[in-house]
């Protein structure tokens, strides 16, 4: 089956920041994106859990499957939002077997 | 001051502060006891519907007064001035950086409306009236604490990129979805009045305590898991502090009640309300507008300390202080 290189860029934020982060991608025309629940971790701040959090606090995941030349365009978009508040933002090489969706 | 004491101990063993400790035993003992996070929200959602319902039926019944406005501008100037107060004590006793002691301000001089409605509870099962208005006070303390902190944390040389304010993060102060439903509900309840009241009573009134004692166990166990963390982030000056404010806020809250002539339930409602600091609405708030502050400290503080500090003992110390000061 034939695939095609895409670039998925996960981007771990505040929760409050998610809609402010989600409609910069749209405003820079990424269109497609998954909003994931972060159940906890650990960071330069220790470990932390969902758990016992109220409110929106915590964190989300943001992830984007993108065509490799909209990379740029996301990124700026994103470090726009994101450069401030904790948080991280990952990039890899991933295959897709539909282009025409991304 | 026996009868003080007297007065602080009934209030001190209702089943919704004793569902609170134990929620809070749960947690600190390690029990994997836990109520699901949608339970949680739906039962927060009911609580501030039927508190702000009831309140407005109580305007309705007995009207507006001058002391409505006077309650309200009492309660904004509380929230604006606490945390200039709380601001000065955490740079007088902690190492807190500005920035952070300046979030921390805001969480103290905001409130914490589950607070509010134990309180308001705790008054009704002793028979204490309250003004029905105050409900309206408490949404409208929520959001000017926000600004003094901001302001303190740009006084205090808050560099570009730390502090950061938009017409977006104050659409989302204002509106945000617990002051929308109490207000809401408030504005229904004063709209249908006694009426409207005995179409619902049975959802709103008969179930409340039993709703405030599942969510209070709720709220133990969130306080306890911040207890559990709250050595590696709380030093003994910061500790201090977050027993200390809720002293003052309410010291405060008691001489506004006084000056304004609340009623010894009103009075403690005031003084709660100033006691109080916020875990819901300004913790995401802040997180927006000083990015660079330490979340964990306030959190830690305002939900593991103060919460359940007023809880236990202020919520009984307010009722009795201001029954004392004021009468029945």
């Amino acid at each position: 089956m034939q695939t095609h290189s895409a670039k998925r860029v996960e981007i771990l934020i505040e929760a409050p920041l998610e809609l402010r982060l989600t409609d910069a991608l749209e405003a820079a025309g990424i269109k497609g994106f998954s909003v994931l629940p972060v159940l906890g971790g650990a960071g330069r701040s220790g470990r932390w859990s969902r758990e016992g959090q109220v409110g929106r606090t915590g964190m989300v995941a943001i992830i984007c499957v993108i065509r490799p030349e909209r990379l740029d365009t996301l990124l700026e978009a994103a470090f726009a939002v994101v450069k401030p508040h904790i948080g991280m933002v990952s990039i890899g090489d991933v295959q897709v077997l539909r282009a025409e969706r991304f | 001051m026996g009868e003080l004491l007297s007065l602080a101990g009934q209030n001190l063993l209702t089943p919704m502060i004793l569902s609170f400790a134990l929620g809070l035993f749960a947690a600190i003992a390690r029990s994997e006891l836990s109520v699901p996070e949608a339970a949680a929200k739906m039962m927060s959602i009911y609580l501030l519907f039927a508190i702000g319902f009831k309140g407005g039926v109580a305007v309705a019944g007995h009207g507006l007064d001058e002391h409505l406005i006077a309650a309200m501008l009492g309660g904004i100037a509380l929230s604006f001035l606490i945390p200039l107060l709380a601001f000065g004590l955490l740079r007088a006793m902690t190492r807190l950086s500005p920035l952070d002691a300046a979030a921390v301000a805001a969480h103290y001089g905001s409130i914490s409306i589950v607070t509010f409605v134990t309180a308001s509870t705790v008054l009704s099962a002793q028979g204490i009236a309250s003004e029905g208005y105050m409900v309206a006070v408490a949404a409208a303390m929520e959001a000017p604490a926000i600004v003094s902190a901001i302001w303190l944390a740009a006084r205090s040389g808050g560099r570009t990129g730390q502090v950061q304010m938009d017409a977006r993060l104050w659409h989302e102060i204002l509106l945000n979805g617990s002051i929308v439903l109490l207000v809401g509900a408030f504005l229904i309840g004063a709209v249908t009045g006694e009426a409207g009241l005995a179409r619902i009573d049975a959802f709103v009134v008969a179930p409340f305590q039993g709703v405030l004692c599942l969510f209070l166990l709720d709220m133990g166990i969130v306080a306890g898991r911040g207890l559990r963390t709250a050595r590696k982030v709380i030093s003994l000056g910061v500790l201090s502090f977050g027993i200390m404010m809720p002293i003052l806020g309410a010291t405060l809250g008691l001489g506004v009640a006084l000056l304004i002539g609340l009623s010894a339930g009103g009075a403690a409602l005031m003084m709660t309300l100033a006691a109080s600091a916020s875990y819901i609405a300004v913790p995401a708030a802040m997180r927006v507008a000083l990015p660079a502050a330490n979340p964990s400290i306030s959190l830690t503080l305002a939900l593991g300390i103060t919460f359940p500090f007023n809880l236990t003992f202020g919520i009984p110390a307010y009722t009795a202080v201001a029954q004392a000061l004021i009468g029945e």
